[in-house]
């Protein structure tokens, strides 16, 4: 019972990051990675500043939608 | 390059080969085991391909042969699933094999342009859900409920037939050749590729398009919010609960991206049980009961305001909601059908398919139909995210098959379910629904009348049955909705509450369907506003430098002004339109979208002509030959037939002439200024149809000219500039395919053992 409730969670946890993923929603956690592997000096931006920054250039670059 | 073992970076047989780094596993499956891996055929795997076929093939027999009184829903879903899986195994391995030649071996711009921001090397599964959310929308939800209107088989067909061959190549082309140019958009290759003419026509034909096509859809959403206090009530709201979204993702607790979309989803069902009860209410229903042209007026001016809002205001919070219902919803429908497995009664071919004047939209079957589904068979509108969007996250080359051809798969296949679910309803409800009001008369009583006197095999509709439906979803009435839209929320109302609720929550499915296909088409119509002004923008900064500054107000919001104005007046053409707006309207979207789709397909074609790969060319050129004469031969109809019902410059003079023998009513038009109306729509709309298809036989010329271009060039050997940017080594390595091969396993373990300080080149690029 417990094993089925445990797999339960994990499919379920899959699916959310699955959902999360196709949302953006790990686009921070992306970012570090990025910061980190490449080796900036600078300190990378804080999660605020960096939805703040997507979101703003955004504003000049706008991506379609379709129909 | 010498010192790289061949074998171990794949056979030496692709042109331009790169060298990745011997200290690595290679980045890419050796080509040899690839190769054998495909062409090895287990028992296991020929029972499987066997069954698959044997299935699709009992299923395209029960659909198109067998001629009973009822045909199963699930008879849609084999043999639609499974043509679509084998055009993905053999069809696409054969694009892939001798068009695209993928080359994982090359760094894809993700990788070697990766900033962490808009380049992102993405899984690819993840991508494939992300690229298919910002393709899919209202488009293959409405243009099969219209299509309807011919029966079941040639809709079905067209999408099946048309995304395997048309559709989904171009998809999947345009993104593999975006990518191969760091993501560049549409219109940068078709500059490159065709010049300064070619390309200018392709950019003016471009904006006009998504001029027509944003009018359209919003034009869909009026026609579905039109006194409907309900729906106006629980659509308007999702306006403060994007802007609340967007406050507390900037505010509040910012990058919590799931926890808001679920909050902001609560949000909205509550709007969707609320409107309900607001619009029972008498001042709800005061205050909510609009009529088309205010509604009209309402989204163009919030049309406009959107546009020029910040994008973390309202356009991103919408986008996050409206991504999270589109997958939700998708998911819902493909369940309940398969759960409740409807019986449909609408025959193969009906009385329209061989007649001109179907009261849903005008023309024969060819070419109209093939203009009226655009959206899940081939549509032109993708080609402008598959280039510029996608390609920047794409990880490895390989992938573009599963996520652009694949994705594009996927949205034919809810083309498919929009179809199944309209053609679920009673065939009498359709046509009193779909029918302008000036052929129903807008009552139940005329409505049913006129429907019994179409003289259509099996339909006998009572007026009891038009105002009971209306009554089970919680409007007004149902007669005359037209648009596609509210005949898709009652066809899913209808299958869902046999799964969940019964008749009891059949309003609330239909204004739940109502509400979904309202938000993604405002979000279209808000982005579809955004890249049009940067386009316009663009172009008007050849002339005027200053209109290039993106960030100069006044520049950004005139040319906001100009765009909405122009979708504007559209909208409110088809609005006001005597004739009906959606019926004369919709084939314009459907060639506007279709002539996108024959310029992406001739810069495919310029593309893969300067490739050298002339013996396959005919994979391209086949869709775009398609394109080009069911668009031109639909523009010429509506430009030149003597039909009045047909040809826009035909129904011009009768009304003209009319209008000069000084007669006060014409055809469905009661009044003299109806009659004036319909001469200036007629003329608009000839006119427009006139300048799309001169744009793209320009655009059509041009690529065939390259072609010879090249073709010529080839022969002589001479050297074919290469748009594509430069080969760059890979670092990394990921399957291609939803689930990974043996051999991708093996090397997937390979890498898994690389320490991770070696798998990425260290700074330098910033």
């Amino acid at each position: 019972m417990s094993t089925g409730l445990a797999a339960l969670s994990t499919g379920f946890k899959g699916f959310a990051r699955y959902l999360g993923g196709v949302l953006g929603a790990d686009a921070y956690t992306k970012y570090l990675e990025h910061h980190r592997q490449a080796g900036h000096r600078e300190p990378p931006m804080t999660e605020r500043e960096f939805w703040r920054d997507r979101t703003d250039r955004q504003d000049s670059n706008p991506q379609g939608r379709c129909c | 390059m010498a010192e790289t073992p061949e074998r171990r970076n794949g056979s030496s047989r692709r042109e331009g080969a790169v060298a990745t780094d011997p200290v690595l596993p290679p980045a890419a499956v050796d080509e040899d085991v690839r190769e054998a891996e495909e062409r090895k055929w287990t028992p296991g795997k020929i029972a499987l391909w066997g069954a698959i076929a044997l299935l699709g093939g009992v299923a395209w027999f029960m659909l198109a042969v067998i001629r009973g009184e009822t045909v199963n829903a699930m008879w849609f879903v084999f043999a639609s699933v499974c043509t679509y899986l084998i055009a993905y195994r053999f069809y696409s391995k054969v694009i892939e094999r001798y068009i695209t030649k993928p080359d994982d071996r090359r760094a894809t711009p993700a990788e070697y342009k990766a900033d962490g921001k808009d380049y992102v090397r993405t899984d690819r599964n993840v991508l494939f859900g992300h690229h298919f959310a910002a393709i899919a929308g209202a488009g293959p939800l409405v243009g099969p409920v219209l299509a309807a209107q011919m029966g079941y088989l040639p809709g079905t067909i067209w999408i099946i037939v048309g995304v395997v061959l048309a559709g989904a190549v171009q998809d999947y082309l345009v993104m593999f050749f975006s990518m191969r140019r760091g993501g560049r958009s549409l219109g940068q290759m078709a500059r490159e590729e065709f010049g300064v003419v070619g390309g200018t026509a392709a950019l003016i034909a471009t904006l006009l398009i998504m001029v027509i096509i944003v009018a359209i859809l919003a034009l869909v959403v009026v026609n579905a919010l039109g006194e409907s206090p309900w729906g106006v009530f629980s659509v308007g709201m999702t306006i403060p609960i994007a802007l609340f979204m967007g406050i507390y993702l900037r505010y509040l607790r910012p990058g919590k991206v799931m926890e808001v979309s679920i909050i902001g989803f609560v949000l909205l069902m509550a709007a969707i049980i609320g409107g309900g009860i607001v619009a029972e209410t008498p001042w709800g229903a005061d205050i909510f009961t609009l009529d088309r042209v205010t509604i009209a007026w309402g989204i163009i001016i919030y049309g406009f305001i959107a546009a020029i809002l910040p994008v973390w205001l309202l356009l991103a919070p919408r986008d996050y909601l409206s991504t999270f219902m589109k997958i939700g919803v998708i998911v819902m429908l493909a369940v309940a059908i398969i759960a409740v497995r409807p019986e449909i009664s609408v025959p193969a071919f009906s009385e329209f398919a061989s007649r001109e004047n179907g009261p849903v939209f005008p023309g024969a079957l060819f070419p109209f139909l093939f203009v009226t589904i655009a959206c899940g068979a081939l549509s032109g509108f993708h080609a402008l995210i598959s280039s510029g969007t996608t390609p920047k996250l794409v990880e490895k080359e390989r992938q573009t098959r599963f996520i652009g051809y694949g994705g594009m798969l996927m949205e034919s296949f809810v083309a498919i379910m929009a179809l199944v679910a309209a053609i679920s309803i009673d065939r009498g409800l359709y046509f009193a629904m779909n029918a302008p009001a000036a052929l129903t008369g807008g009552t139940v009583e005329t409505a049913a009348t006129w429907v019994n006197s179409l003289g259509l095999t099996g339909v006998n509709i009572s007026p009891d049955l038009l105002s009971q439906t209306a009554e089970n979803v919680g409007e007004e009435s149902v007669v005359s909705r037209t648009g596609g839209a509210p005949t898709l929320a009652l066809g899913l109302a209808h299958i869902m509450q046999q799964f969940i609720g019964g008749t009891a929550m059949m309003a609330f499915w239909y204004h739940f369907a109502i509400m979904f296909e309202a938000l993604f088409i405002l979000t279209a119509v808000d982005a579809g506003t955004r890249v049009a002004r940067f386009m316009l923008q663009d172009s008007i900064g050849n002339f005027v430098p200053k209109f290039k500054e993106h960030s100069w107000r006044p520049g950004a919001w005139i040319c906001t002004a100009i765009m909405v104005a122009a979708w504007g007046a559209v909208l409110l053409m088809g609005v006001t339109d005597p004739l009906g707006g959606i019926n004369t309207l919709f084939p314009l979207f459907g060639i506007a979208n279709q002539l996108l789709a024959a310029i992406a397909l001739s810069v495919c074609l310029a593309i893969v002509a300067k490739r050298g790969t002339f013996k396959y060319l005919w994979i391209v050129a086949l869709p775009l030959a398609f394109a080009a004469v069911v668009t031109i031969t639909a523009s010429y109809q509506k430009i030149f037939s003597p039909v009045p019902a047909v040809g826009y410059f035909a129904n011009n003079a009768a009304f003209s002439k009319a209008l000069a023998e000084g007669k006060t009513e014409f055809g469905t038009a009661r009044t003299v200024t109806a009659m004036e109306a319909v001469v200036r729509n007629t003329a608009i709309q000839g006119w427009l149809s006139v300048i799309f298809v001169v744009l793209s036989i320009i655009v059509i010329a041009t690529a065939v000219l390259a072609t010879v271009k090249a073709f010529r060039s080839r022969a002589a050997g001479t050297a074919i500039t290469d748009t594509e940017d430069p080969a760059r080594p890979s670092r990394v390595f990921a399957p291609s395919g939803l689930v990974p091969t043996p051999a991708e396993r093996q090397l997937l373990a390979e890498w898994e053992k690389v320490p991770a300080d070696l798998r990425f080149e260290r700074a330098g690029h910033h």
